[in-house]
C-alpha cells in the first residue's frame, strides 16, 4: 500500500467545534464534553476543599469561610448547571452507547430514518429533565435558599 | 438563463503553496447536479480541475466531496436543493489533499482492512469449493444488511468530531462495517476482529456526535452500527456474550422428485 | 489488548453509581430547601452540626468513599479521553496516562483517610 500522500487537511479540534452543518445532537456531545470538564475540575478542588472537616470544626468554618460570597454561590451553581446537564445526558448516552433506543436495523428508505430520529424523544427528556432540576437547583441556590 | 457560482477550494501541489478558493460563473439549468456543475467549470474555464467521479449516480462512493460544509456526493446533490446561488466545493475533511478536490482514502481503507471486512471462517473446503449455501434465515439477514449498504465514500468520516482530531481512531466506515460481518451469522471472526476492536481503534472514542449517520448518503447510519456493536463488545467483555457458531451449509434437500413436464437443466458447460 | 474495552466498561458502571450517590449529595446540598434530607440539625447543609451528623454515620462514610472512588475514575477516564483523542505522540501519551493514574490513586487516599478520619472525629464529638 502507498504511503500517506498529499497536504494535510484534518480538521483537528475545530472537527469539535464545527465540521459542518450540525445537528442536535452533535450540540449535545460538545456539551457533554465542556461540562465534564467542568465538573472535573471542580470536583478536584472540592475534595481538598472538603477534608477540612478532617481536622475539626475550625478548620472546616474556616475552609467555609474562604469558599462564600456571591461569586462563589453563583460560581457553585454553574456546576450544578453542568452537573445536572452532564447527569441527564449521561443517562441518554448510557441507554443509547449500549444500543437501547436506537431502533433496528431496517431497509433503508429514502428519507432516511437513522437512528438519530429513534432517539430524538430520549434526548428531548434528558433535557426537559436537565431543566427541571436546573430550575429546582435554581429555587435552592437563589430564591429559598439556606445558601 | 440563471447563473450560479463555484467556489471551488483549489490546491495544485506542483505550484501552490496553500489551498484557495476560486470562483466560477456557470450557467444552471434544472436537474444540475454538483458534479454536472464541476464538469461544466472544467469545460468552460478550469481545465485543471481534479476530482474523482465515476457513476454520476450514487453507488460507487467517488465523488464525496465538502458542498457548503456538508460532506456529501456531489453526483447526489442537486443544485436546487443547496437553497443558494454560491456552491462551495471543498475536498472532504479529515484526509490529505492530494489536489485540489482530490482526498488521500487510503487510511480509511488501511482501518477497514485492519478489521477483517470479509466473511472469516474456519472451514476452508467449503469456501474454495462450496457445496451448498450457508444457511441464514431473512431475520438474520436483517440484522446487517443495512449496513452493507456502504459504498465507502467516506463522508462519515470527513463528518466525525473524533476522527477529526485523531488519526488512530477507525472512523465511522470500518467499525459499522465490522459489526456488518459480526452480526452476519455465517461469520466466525469476532475473536479475531476484538483483538482491533478492544483498543484504541475501536469504537470506544465514538461519543455519539451522529454526524455520521446524518451525511451518510445510502442510509446506512454506521452510528446504529457502532452502538449496537459496543453492547456485544461490553457483553463479551461481562462473559454474558452468546457464542454463536458460524452459520452451517443448508443441507440439500434429498427427498424430491422434479415435477412431471418440467425440463431438466441444460448440462453445465464449464 | 483489553484495555480500552475494559475501562470503557467500567466508565459506564461508574458513570451509573455517580448518578445514585451524586444524585443523592445533590438532594442533601442543594435541593435542602424543598427536599429537606438529610440535614438533622436544620440550618444550612453544610453548618458544623451537620456535618457532624453525616460524619457519624457509616452509610455516609462509605458511600462517600464510593462516590469518590467512582466521580475519580470517570472524570479522570473522561480527562484522558479528550487528552488521546488530541493526538499527541506516544511518549506523552503514555505520560498522560501515568500522570492522571497518580493524581487520581494520590485523590482517592487523600479522600478516603479524610473521610475516615472525620468519621473517627464525629464519632468522638
Amino acid at each position: 500500500m502507498p504511503e500517506n500522500k498529499g497536504r494535510p487537511n484534518r480538521l483537528g479540534i475545530w472537527g469539535w467545534l464545527g465540521g459542518g452543518r450540525w445537528g442536535a445532537e452533535r450540540y449535545l456531545y460538545t456539551l457533554h464534553r465542556v461540562t465534564g470538564l467542568g465538573v472535573l475540575f471542580y470536583f478536584l478542588l472540592h475534595i481538598v476543599v472538603t477534608s477540612s472537616r478532617a481536622l475539626g470544626q475550625a478548620s472546616w468554618e474556616s475552609a467555609m469561610g474562604k469558599v462564600t460570597g456571591p461569586l462563589f454561590t453563583i460560581g457553585e451553581y454553574l456546576v450544578f448547571v453542568a452537573l445536572a446537564f452532564h447527569a441527564a445526558n449521561g443517562i441518554r448516552l448510557v441507554l443509547i452507547e449500549l444500543g437501547f433506543g436506537v431502533g433496528k436495523p431496517i431497509e433503508p428508505v429514502y428519507p432516511y430514518r437513522t437512528s438519530l430520529n429513534v432517539q430524538r424523544p430520549l434526548a428531548v427528556l434528558a433535557m426537559l429533565l436537565a431543566a427541571v432540576l436546573i430550575v429546582m437547583g435554581g429555587l435552592d441556590f437563589f430564591v429559598l435558599g439556606t445558601h | 438563463m440563471k447563473e450560479v457560482t463555484f467556489r471551488i477550494r483549489q490546491f495544485d501541489p506542483n505550484r501552490d503553496a496553500e489551498p484557495h478558493w476560486e470562483t466560477y460563473r456557470i450557467d444552471w439549468a434544472p436537474g444540475m447536479t454538483v458534479l454536472d456543475g464541476l464538469w461544466k467549470v472544467k469545460e468552460l474555464h478550469a481545465p485543471g480541475l481534479a476530482w474523482r467521479s465515476s457513476c454520476r449516480m450514487g453507488v460507487c462512493g467517488s465523488c464525496g466531496m465538502l458542498i457548503n460544509g456538508k460532506p456529501t456526493l456531489a453526483c447526489n446533490t442537486q443544485i436546487s436543493e443547496l437553497g443558494t446561488d454560491v456552491v462551495a466545493v471543498a475536498p472532504l475533511p479529515n484526509f490529505n489533499i492530494i489536489r485540489d478536490l482530490v482526498p488521500d482514502l487510503f487510511p480509511m481503507f488501511r482501518a477497514h482492512q485492519a478489521l477483517l471486512p470479509y466473511v472469516v471462517r474456519e472451514d476452508l473446503e467449503e469456501r474454495e469449493e462450496p457445496t451448498g449455501e450457508f444457511w441464514q434465515s431473512a431475520h438474520e439477514l436483517e440484522q446487517y444488511l443495512q449496513f452493507s449498504y456502504c459504498i465507502k465514500c467516506g463522508c462519515c468520516m470527513a463528518a466525525c468530531p473524533t476522527y477529526a482530531t485523531d488519526p488512530l481512531y477507525s472512523g465511522p466506515m470500518p467499525l459499522a462495517q465490522a459489526h456488518r460481518y459480526n452480526t452476519d451469522t455465517r461469520d466466525g471472526g469476532f475473536a479475531a476482529r476484538k483483538e482491533v476492536l478492544s483498543g484504541t481503534a475501536g469504537p470506544w472514542r465514538c461519543h455519539y456526535a451522529g454526524e455520521c449517520s446524518r451525511v451518510c448518503p445510502k442510509g446506512v447510519d454506521p452510528a446504529k452500527a457502532i452502538q449496537l456493536m459496543k453492547r456485544e463488545l461490553v457483553l463479551d467483555f461481562l462473559h454474558l456474550r452468546k457464542k454463536k457458531c458460524p452459520a452451517p451449509v443448508a443441507a440439500k434437500p434429498t427427498e424430491v422428485r422434479r415435477r412431471d413436464g418440467v425440463p431438466d437443466a441444460p448440462a453445465p458447460t464449464v | 489488548m483489553m484495555r480500552d474495552q475494559k475501562l470503557w466498561t467500567w466508565h459506564v458502571l461508574a458513570g451509573l453509581v455517580i448518578l445514585v450517590f451524586a444524585g443523592l449529595h445533590m438532594a442533601i446540598m442543594h435541593l435542602d430547601a424543598i427536599l429537606g434530607i438529610f440535614s438533622p440539625a436544620g440550618g444550612h447543609p453544610i453548618d458544623w452540626a451537620n456535618v457532624v451528623a453525616r460524619g457519624k454515620s457509616l452509610f455516609f462514610t462509605v458511600t462517600y468513599i464510593v462516590l469518590l472512588g467512582a466521580a475519580l475514575f470517570h472524570g479522570l477516564y473522561g480527562l484522558r479521553n479528550i487528552l488521546l483523542e488530541l493526538n499527541f505522540g506516544p511518549a506523552l501519551r503514555k505520560a498522560i496516562g501515568v500522570v492522571l493514574l497518580l493524581l487520581g490513586a494520590g485523590l482517592f487516599v487523600y479522600g478516603t483517610w479524610a473521610a475516615v478520619a472525620s468519621h473517627t472525629l464525629a464519632k468522638s464529638v
